[in-house]
């Protein structure tokens, strides 16, 4: 089970935030999908939530530096990947499950995660190793040998977990990870979340409020683009009373602050 | 046990240590050397921890736990996967066109072989500089490749993952138009230069434009202005004619040189 540890890993941290944005805006299309948010994430598991078509595809895309911000700062472990700069080391320890993970339907679950480390530079020798691990922290050891698509939802999703923390990330985005699956699933995958490393900054996009109240340390809430609100957990549910709509206190929060906004934006405009 | 000592240490003496109580420094520099050289001490001493300090034997176990693994020769771990190793040079999505690409050289060899014209213009040396286009038009697509989001966000994306996958479809390709154009006696030299210039050209223009449009327009170019004059006319284009042979060398300079300087076109969305 030995990984290799390299010595990015052990330096010490230069920097407050693993993300910190500022300003920042990302064009998804002709739409400024990402308008002018500022945010910073430290080490612990980050909710990032809204409705439907806030941003939160656009703005983790940005965090994986698929998509160039079209304005406003963006750093990663310290570095700025806002410019022209070569991504290649910060992108070793970006560990990235888009939200329609595509996959190879012939390959075996090892095959598929074998790949993406060496698409992450995983030393040669530590590849084997580090496959075999990542495979077995997301309970997929007794389908490893099997084919990508023979597995379920639930199943090729926690593949695709497996792909991304394959290289050991600081940062870990997760694009609406439990989406699609069924109740029992969505409580599995909160226990695994539980269970990855603690000194990871793991982005957590979810349109499911109970996702983010359960495992999250703190949460994002952005709405069109912007961001109504970062704090604990805790905090969205106080945000909330009895009149407003939702099921739990966490709903009530979410929905009176995106109540909030919507008031406010139609104010402003 | 052969036992050499005379002398043991009291079980009392043994449980203030397991305990970490104050001993007299002479009394515990002669318990731990004792300790040093005697098994049946070391045995009680380790019956005594569990019982006298739980936190010890706690953290003991936790070690012990951590470093089972390394410790054991568990089951070995398999080798990389088949395809796994494949992929490195060629994508799964890209295999049926490669494949596509060389049914095509291979289509043009028979035209050739059975409608032959004497003196005619082969078809082979009509169609072969474009041949190449095909398969790398697949070489870096969104559309045909359902893991292009993941593969992009990695540190390896980029030129250097681009011209492995261009080298697996030349490899493939190449050599059965080689074949090709020994059956027809054309010579390799009238089309290898176009060839790797228009492949050249594909790629620069796809550091712009999507790959695979780049991969049309060069498609479209050639149609028109080499493969249907060539058809139409009784005249060997002048594209495919010996003259033209440094012509297609400037070219492909010239693309190779554009595409290092946009090397880093490759690795976003």
């Amino acid at each position: 089970m030995a990984r290799v540890v390299g010595a990015a890993e052990t330096a010490p941290a230069n920097h407050a935030w693993e993300i910190r944005a500022e300003g920042l805006r990302v064009a998804a299309g002709r739409r400024m999908a990402v308008d002018g948010i500022d945010l910073t994430f430290g080490t612990g598991v980050h909710g990032l939530l809204g409705p439907n078509g806030a941003g939160k595809t656009t703005l983790i895309r940005a965090l994986a530096t698929v998509l160039r911000p079209s304005g406003g700062g963006l750093e990663l472990l310290g570095e700025s990947v806002s410019g022209r700069v070569d991504m290649r080391r910060i992108r070793r320890q970006i560990g990235y499950l888009p939200q329609d993970f595509g996959f190879y339907r012939r390959f075996t679950v090892r095959e598929f995660v074998e790949y993406m480390a060496w698409l992450k530079e995983v030393p040669k020798s530590g590849i084997a190793d580090a496959v075999q691990h990542a495979i077995e922290k997301v309970g997929l050891a007794d389908r490893a040998d099997d084919r990508m698509k023979t597995l379920s939802g639930g199943m090729a999703r926690r593949a695709g977990i497996a792909q991304a923390i394959v290289n050991g990330p600081r940062i870990l985005l997760l694009d609406e990870p439990t989406a699609g699956l069924d109740p029992s699933q969505r409580m599995q995958f909160r226990q695994l979340l539980r269970g990855l490393s603690e000194d990871t900054c793991t982005v957590v996009s979810t349109h499911l409020v109970e996702d983010v109240a359960t495992v999250c340390t703190d949460v994002a809430l952005v709405d069109e683009g912007r961001l109504v609100f970062q704090g604990r957990a805790a905090d969205l549910a106080a945000a909330g009373s009895g009149t407003d709509s939702g099921d739990s206190p966490s709903e009530r929060g979410y929905s009176a602050l995106l109540a909030r906004h919507h008031a406010t934006g139609e104010g402003t405009r | 046990m052969n036992d050499q000592h005379k002398t043991h240490a009291s079980i009392e003496l043994i449980r203030r240590y397991a305990r970490a109580d104050a001993i007299a420094g002479e009394v515990l520099w002669s318990l731990e050397s004792h300790l040093e050289s005697c098994p049946s001490c070391r045995a009680r001493l380790a019956e005594e921890v569990p019982g006298q300090a739980p936190r010890t034997a706690a953290l003991v176990d936790r070690t012990w736990e951590a470093l089972a693994p390394s410790l054991t020769t568990g089951p070995p771990v398999p080798r990389r996967g088949r395809l796994a190793r494949l992929a490195g040079w060629t994508s799964p999505a890209m295999l049926p066109w490669v494949v596509g690409a060389a049914l095509v050289a291979v289509l043009a060899v028979a035209v050739d072989s059975f409608f032959a014209v004497p003196g005619g213009r082969p078809l082979v040396l009509l169609l072969a500089p474009v041949i190449p286009v095909l398969g790398i038009a697949a070489v870096w697509t969104r559309s045909l490749d359902p893991a292009y989001e993941l593969v992009t966000a990695t540190p390896r994306a980029g030129l250097y993952l681009l011209l492995r996958r261009t080298v697996a479809v030349l490899a493939v390709v190449m050599p059965v138009l080689v074949v090709a154009g020994l059956t027809t006696g054309t010579s390799s030299v009238v089309w290898l230069l176009p060839c790797l210039a228009c492949t050249a050209v594909t790629l620069a223009l796809g550091s712009v434009i999507r790959l695979e449009r780049a991969a049309a327009v060069v498609v479209t170019l050639w149609s028109l202005g080499v493969l249907a004059p060539g058809l139409l006319t009784s005249q060997l284009p002048v594209a495919v004619a010996p003259v033209a042979v440094p012509v297609w060398g400037a070219v492909f300079a010239v693309a190779a040189a554009v595409l290092m300087l946009r090397a880093r076109s490759f690795v976003r969305m």
